[in-house]
């Protein structure tokens, strides 16, 4: 019975507690992906560019929060500053859609013609990010490590396995469901909400029911910024902040938006769990939870590691192309253009 | 094959651009811009080839041009015969005991009808070959690696001319473009885009972490040259002789022919797949290919294989850019996996399709020379413009400093621009599609 407890604190220690971190990361960046497939019917390639330009201004915020002073206690004080980041990106997105993305939109650009614009936004945005930040690591973290230290539950189970729960991770649980129920109450009580859905749904018939087409873009902006740049500052708590990871992200962000379906919000959330428990339990190494629940005699004496962790990548990838292969539009009927 | 007199201005902009590089900084500078331009040109003609010919959206160049880098290890690198005995005869039944279980898995997909058996043999016989895969593998690779690990630890090549490795790195990755057309080339173009990302993604991966095949992070240097070494030109007397005439030192002399050799040899690929490109477009096939691009129902319906086209061309493509690659890695003389950035090998390789014309082989040939040379010299015109705007402030501010250590950051703020410049306002490109 110990041994079996012992299996599943190791579990959710190493498997369970990373990966609903990770998933909620990914599945707030495939939501952000997956709306502006929706309602502006193009992948864009700079959304982790994006979430890192949203970090970066949250980041900036906090440096000068925490120079004045200002905290949360225990909690990172990047959370106060959350906010000021997400109007940072509001207006950064914005103004890269007055400028760039209009123009295409006014001449009925081919979806295909969009995504290579977005290209050149990737590459504007990584180099401001760059620029502005900087290539390196920025430490950004504050306020209490832990809510449960590895140590002190040890002691206080008597368990020969810890359970370690970074702050990180317990806020990114927190804020992502928050998040995702005012984005699902908005798009689905709300007028300016419906008309998205309408948009998204049937440009054409929502046009002739007398809906802005800009307006609807806009609102699309603003939400996607917000969801960027809580996405990009949670994964850089929990992580770190690098200019450069952000823009790795787009590939398992793509594939859990794709997985789920491209354009279906639930579809996205599904999806970014689907691929953070895949690529964590695929490169985990089992050896010591088998351990605890084989008999003495059956022990594995190698990792029980199916695939080293650079690899991820890969699992990412082959989970997208088997769901693509059997199921083209992703779990949620997705959308094609 | 006449060029419009706009375009004959172009290139000559162009060259004097080089020629300007070479007076303002040094010759040496100048020729390894050009080398590196011819290998751009060439990447930017693979890209063109699926993109502007057929409208496929590959944007995992960065694979295939590491596969070819990997061709060049693999033809040109001596034989570690410790290793091979070592491990070799493992790795070799292992591999192909998995690709047996893929072609098995295949098979038994294609031969029996949709049932919930099908779905339990086939991952059966995948985790099994997988469990069966990793027990004959992993211990050859323990023993490859522990070879000699800080001079060997991996298999080698073959030790044939590095030549060879060109048109080797441009079958390896058409080999591996028809493995990747075949699953993905049916999806929509944005997921066709995705797979690709993730494909050129794992086989840089496989490129880090595979040892006993690639040396991984510990990289492979020193690769052997089809031109001469400074070393050997410096201590040859008649080469000296020949500098002196010239008036040239001759530590310069010999540098600057290395580079020279390279040039000719990466012109003479360059204007041969120019001429092949060429023709390609002018004949009936480049005809369907671009019925299929600019309609693909119709074309369809006329009773052109599509599918089949667009693997053809996906292949040839990603061939081109397996070859640039094996040249890259030839002109540098090492395999480093680490510097392969999809930023600086797939989406600037499109950015010089784009802005040079897609469609029109001679735009992507300039589209390669040019942003290139941007790439290059955006570094010190972003110096020289911080310090210009900076010049007002005092020494030792804090922005000035920032500034003047982030303007290396310039290149990719400036690509992006020009990118956007021109698909707003010249979006067929500098030399358009005719």
């Amino acid at each position: 019975m110990i041994d079996f407890l012992n299996a599943v604190v190791a579990l959710s220690n190493f498997v369970l507690v990373p990966a609903i971190a990770y998933g909620s990361q990914l599945a707030l960046g495939a939501l952000g992906v997956t709306l502006i497939y929706g309602i502006l019917r193009f992948s864009n390639f700079a959304h982790g560019d994006t979430m890192a330009a949203g970090a970066m201004f949250t980041i900036f915020v906090t440096w000068w929060m925490q120079s004045m002073g200002i905290s949360l206690g225990p909690l990172p004080t990047a959370l106060l500053a959350l906010p000021f980041g997400i109007l940072g990106c509001m207006a950064l997105v914005l103004f890269t859609d007055r400028f760039v993305y209009r123009f295409y939109r006014q001449q009925k650009a081919k979806p295909v013609i969009l995504v290579i614009v977005s290209m050149g936004v990737m590459f504007i945005m990584n180099g401001l990010v760059r620029f502005a930040i900087g290539p390196g690591e920025q430490r950004f973290a504050d306020g209490e490590r832990f809510i449960v230290n590895a140590r002190e539950f040890k002691a206080w189970s008597g368990l020969r396995e810890g359970l370690a729960i970074k702050t990180s991770q317990g806020i990114t649980v927190i804020t992502a469901v928050i998040v995702v129920a005012l984005l699902f109450w908005f798009l689905n009580r709300t007028r300016t909400g419906k008309s998205m859905r309408a948009y998204s749904d049937n440009e054409d018939l929502a046009l002739l029911s007398g809906i802005n087409p800009e307006r609807v873009v806009m609102y699309t902006w603003l939400i996607v910024a917000a969801l960027a740049t809580t996405a990009g500052v949670l994964y850089g708590l929990d992580k770190s902040f690098k200019a450069f990871t952000y823009f790795q992200l787009l590939l398992p962000i793509f594939a859990s938006a794709i997985v789920g379906g491209l354009g279906s919000p639930i579809g996205a959330i599904t999806g970014g769990f689907v691929i953070a428990f895949s690529e964590i339990t695929i490169t985990y190494a089992w050896k010591k939870v088998l351990t605890y629940l084989v008999p003495e005699n059956l022990e594995p004496d190698s990792l029980v590691q199916l695939l080293s962790t650079d690899y991820k990548f890969a699992v990412s990838f082959v989970i997208l192309l088997i769901v693509l292969l059997f199921k083209p539009t992703g779990l949620f009927a997705g959308k094609a253009v | 094959m006449t060029l419009p007199l706009k375009n004959i201005g172009l290139f000559a902009v162009m060259g004097l651009l080089l020629l300007y590089t070479g007076m303002s900084e040094s010759w040496n500078t100048a020729l390894g811009l050009v080398n590196m331009c011819l290998i751009s040109a060439i990447m930017a003609l693979g890209v063109n080839l699926q993109w502007g010919f057929a409208g496929l959206f590959n944007v995992g160049v960065m694979g295939f041009v590491a596969l070819g880098g990997l061709a060049a290890v693999l033809v040109s690198h001596a034989p570690v015969g410790e290793a091979w005995r070592a491990g070799g005869f493992g790795v070799i039944v292992a591999l192909l005991t998995g690709a047996a279980t893929i072609v098995l898995a295949t098979m038994i997909m294609k031969r029996k009808a949709h049932s919930r058996a099908r779905t339990l043999a086939m991952l059966t016989v995948l985790l099994g070959g997988f469990l069966l895969f990793r027990a004959l593998f992993d211990p050859s690779v323990l023993a490859i690696e522990s070879v000699n690990p800080a001079a060997t630890g991996f298999l080698g090549g073959l030790g044939l001319p590095i030549m060879l490795s060109w048109p080797v790195g441009g079958l390896l990755a058409a080999g591996a473009a028809w493995v990747i057309g075949k699953t993905a080339l049916g999806l929509r173009s944005d997921y066709l885009a995705i797979a690709t990302l993730g494909i050129a993604e794992i086989t840089i991966a496989i490129l880090k972490n595979e040892d006993w095949l690639t040396r991984g992070v510990k990289n492979v240097a020193g690769l052997e040259r089809p031109v001469p070494y400074e070393v050997d030109l410096q201590n040859s007397p008649a080469f000296v002789e020949r500098a002196s005439w010239l008036g040239i030192d001759a530590v310069e002399a010999s540098t600057l022919f290395v580079k020279a050799n390279y040039s000719v040899l990466f012109a003479a690929v360059l204007v041969v797949l120019l001429v092949m490109a060429q023709l390609a477009l002018k004949s009936p096939w480049g005809r369907m290919l671009r019925a299929i691009r600019d309609n693909e129902v119709a074309a369809e319906a006329m009773g052109k294989d599509v599918t089949a086209r667009h693997l053809q061309v996906f292949i040839l493509g990603s061939a081109i850019c397996g070859l640039a690659g094996a040249m890259m890695t030839t002109l540098d003389g090492q395999l480093i996996p680490g510097t392969y950035q999809p930023l600086r090998f797939t989406f600037l390789v499109w950015v010089m399709v784009i802005v040079g014309g897609s469609g029109n082989n001679f735009g992507a040939v300039l589209g390669g020379f040019l942003i290139w040379f941007l790439w290059i010299q955006v570094e010190p015109l972003g110096h020289w413009l911080m310090s210009w705007i900076t010049a007002g402030m005092a020494d030792g501010n804090a922005l000035k400093e920032h500034l003047l250590e982030s303007a290396a950051h310039m290149r990719l703020l400036t690509m992006g621009l020009v990118l956007l410049l021109v698909l707003r306002f010249s979006p067929r490109g500098l030399i358009p599609e005719k």
